[in-house]
């Protein structure tokens, strides 16, 4: 084995002149580099979406306020939505996947590194499109700047009669635009794990978060594409006059919510699968052992996978379809429950007997569990079609989702950028800060989400700009939004402990956490060049096995 | 503590991993036929459903002969291929310009068909739902076809200045795969618009 970091003089050289180096950003084809580009785009939007979720939730604090315009707070639900999915959490998901996956196989760059960068710069002007339309949306109609039309856009509500100007086309465009970039990504993640491996790395030694990100990626190909097909549709409809949703001509408003949710829950999956990816890395460092149950870890991604393309249609309970149709869709709701349930069994597993070391990643992880599980639990509650008809597009259901895309989801991704910021700053975080962001996001979280199923349980339905006083929703309302301001406290904490330690912060080694995966054999932040000798692996814990060569893994598996 | 003896011969680990090149291109094809399949979807969902003519049975003939050129281009571009393989770049530029003939005549025969069917039959996309679909999905693959045909031209006018030697067959072959794609995908189409549409 030859992972020998190289130990590269630091800031031997003076610094480049800044144009310099910003043209080396922009122009970069290297994996590291786009990876934070990836990052650095999806946490400015992150504070985007956030406002938007802010305002939204100032305008409910109480009964009858007047904080914003009922347009706008239409705007700022869809924007908010938008955003948070297409250009937060799968572009910071696109971001590590880039960063780690040649890391971690042992790789110096990904498959293809220049449709790595036309990808990211796709998905950066798509969601610079996006916003672009508060400025231009308004068109020579003067109705209204951003789209306000929700975030899954339902037909007839997208058709020139209701929703003129030109804010939906923005709208279509930029996940157009950005949806190119994901599906050039995902091609380049696919590659890059089955081509790019090193010596001795077959797929059943290969680390979790490459095998994951390789099931996300293949959602991301045949998910993605039906909403690009959809968003064709929509486009010609808007603009040559087409009848796809148009119910006046014999079209179907309901084909649209069927290619729209096609695409929509596998789109679930796609983000929390990288989630669970890096839940799976942390959580067996931090717990001292390897992770319990590898080969089944990877079946139950594998199934997550099939089963999430086809359960798209429990989005569609109110609707009223056929029975059986209703029937087909809540089995196989239920059915993904399995899969799921093993995860959780097997980090508990892995966890169980093992020296637990609360770092603040192992937190974030630890919270993940249990919060990812009630969000699981709600999911079947909602996933069966009666309790849905009660409960569906009510604030329940909003609770549920965040409870995922939230609890689950965006904890994990903070365990993940506290636990790889060394690696790729070079620099130590702060731990005390770190554990603070946790407990004031943990608490904001809980304050929010689970008091939000209560408003949703006592009919208050979605979307709503304002509500009548005395109907039971003003003392959870005010809760939730109290809640906002811990979790926004939370993430300034967050963004300053991230600014804060890359500048001042305590040089980090190469391999902080005494973890076993390929990434850490390398210099902190690892050179251009990733491994000066391409490294050969025996098992799946290669770091192990350097440190242990009395004791490696590879006489065992 | 005895250290157990590890071997760790380095040179019996065998190690094969697929080319990237035409695993890149099985994935774009992948999310190429999810495109597709939505299109399709939507076409075989709106058959009959137009509320006013022209209907497909009243204005479609079966292009028959165009269907034969597209399908013989996936013929003659593997037989380019093989001469490339075997280092006859003459050739191989033939059968290559071949391709490019035949999938030019089928794009000619789709513009001869709409033509028809706009001037004479008045079927623009705005008529009717079956106008609606048909034109999108006819249009999406006509598209494909002319991006293929746009790569293939690039391929021959890098024959014509002699830059393409066997060593690229690897390379060539990937861009034909996309090709016999658009050939499979027409297929689909026939059957969906030309014959159950009918």
């Amino acid at each position: 084995m030859s992972t020998e970091s190289i130990a590269l003089p630091r800031s031997a050289a003076p610094p480049r002149p800044f144009v310099d180096q910003l043209h080396q950003w922009v122009t970069t084809v290297d994996h590291k580099r786009l990876g934070i580009l990836y990052i650095l785009f999806a946490l400015l939007f992150l504070l985007v979406g956030g406002v938007e979720a802010t305002i939204i939730r100032i305008q409910l604090i109480r009964p009858l306020n007047n904080f914003v315009s009922p347009q706008v707070f239409n705007r700022m639900f869809t924007m908010h939505g938008t955003t948070m999915i297409f250009f937060v959490v799968m572009p910071v998901m696109f971001g590590f996947a880039n960063y780690l996956v040649p890391l971690m196989i042992g790789a110096r760059d990904m498959a293809f590194p220049r449709l790595n960068a036309f990808s990211f710069w796709m998905t950066a002007f798509g969601g610079l499109l996006l916003y672009f339309s508060f400025v231009g949306g308004d068109g020579l109609y003067g109705a209204g700047n951003a789209p306000d039309v929700g975030w899954f856009a339902y037909a007839p509500l997208t058709s020139k009669t209701f929703s003129r100007g030109h804010s939906t086309d923005f709208w279509i465009l930029s996940l157009l635009v950005s949806g190119f970039g994901s599906i050039g990504t995902a091609i380049n993640i696919i590659a890059t794990i089955l081509c790019m491996r090193c010596r001795g790395m077959t797929l059943g030694k290969m680390p979790l978060l490459p095998w994951l990100n390789l099931t996300m990626a293949g959602l991301v190909v045949l998910a993605v594409s039906p909403l690009t097909a959809a968003q064709l549709m929509l486009l010609v409809d808007r603009y040559l006059g087409g009848h796809f949703f148009d119910t006046q001509a014999g079209g179907s408003a309901v084909m649209w919510m069927h290619f729209f949710w096609v695409f929509g829950h596998p789109e679930v999956y796609v983000l929390v699968i990288p989630a669970f990816a890096f839940a799976s890395e942390i959580i067996p460092v931090f717990s001292r052992k390897a992770i319990f149950g590898y080969p089944v870890m990877v079946a139950a991604t594998m199934c997550i996978g099939f089963i999430g393309m086809s359960v798209w249609a429990h989005h569609m309970f109110t609707l009223g379809m056929s029975s059986s149709a209703n029937t087909f869709f809540v089995l196989s709701t239920m059915a993904i429950a399995v899969p799921t349930g093993i995860k959780i069994f097997n980090w508990l597993a892995t966890m169980w007997g093992g020296q637990i070391d609360f770092k603040t990643p192992m937190l974030f992880c630890a919270a993940f569990l249990f919060q990812f599980l009630i969000a699981g639990l709600t999911g079947i509650m909602l996933g069966s079609a009666p309790f849905n008809w009660q409960l569906g597009n009510s604030y329940f259901v909003i609770a549920h989702f965040h409870y995922v895309i939230v609890g689950g989801i965006l904890f994990t991704l903070f365990g993940a950028f506290y636990y790889w910021f060394p690696k790729m700053s070079g620099k130590m975080y702060n731990e005390t800060f770190g554990k603070l962001h946790f407990w004031l996001f943990f608490i904001g979280f809980h304050l929010t989400f689970d008091f939000m199923h209560v408003p949703g349980i006592l009919g208050m339905p979605r979307r709503i700009y304002t509500y009548e006083p005395g109907r039971g929703w003003d003392i959870w309302n005010l809760i939730v939004t109290i809640g906002v301001f811990f979790q926004a406290a939370g993430v300034l904490v967050f963004i300053g402990n991230l600014l804060w330690s890359y500048l001042r912060g305590a040089l980090a080694e190469s391999d902080p956490w005494d973890a076993w995966t390929l990434e850490w054999s390398t210099a902190s932040p690892p050179p251009s060049y990733n491994f000066a000798d391409i490294p050969e692996v025996k098992s799946r814990r290669p770091l192990w096995d350097l440190k242990h060569p009395e004791d490696p893994d590879w006489q065992y598996e | 503590m005895s250290t157990p003896s590890i071997t760790m011969p380095e040179s019996d680990i065998r190690w094969n991993r697929p080319a990237r090149g035409p695993v890149g291109m099985y994935c774009l094809i992948a999310a190429e036929a999810a495109i597709f399949t939505i299109f399709v979807v939507a076409y075989i969902f709106y058959i009959g459903r137009s509320l006013t003519g022209p209907q497909p049975q009243d204005v479609l003939r079966v292009p028959i002969f165009f269907t034969i050129c597209l399908l013989s281009s996936s013929l003659t571009i593997h037989f380019a291929l093989k001469l490339l393989g075997t280092g006859k770049v003459r050739s191989f530029a033939l059968w290559w310009l071949l391709t490019i003939v035949l999938g030019a005549v089928f794009l000619a025969g789709t513009v001869r068909e709409w033509l028809h069917l706009i001037y004479d039959e008045g079927l623009t996309i705005q008529t009717n739902l079956f106008g609606t679909t048909y034109y999108s999905l006819v249009g999406l693959h006509a598209f494909h076809v002319t991006v293929g045909l746009l790569a293939l031209a690039t391929v021959s006018l890098f024959t014509l200045f002699g830059q393409v030697r066997p060593a690229h067959a690897e390379r060539v072959e990937v861009l034909s795969m996309y090709w016999h794609f658009v050939d499979v995908v027409w297929v689909v189409v026939f059957i969906v618009v030309y014959i159950v549409g009918r």
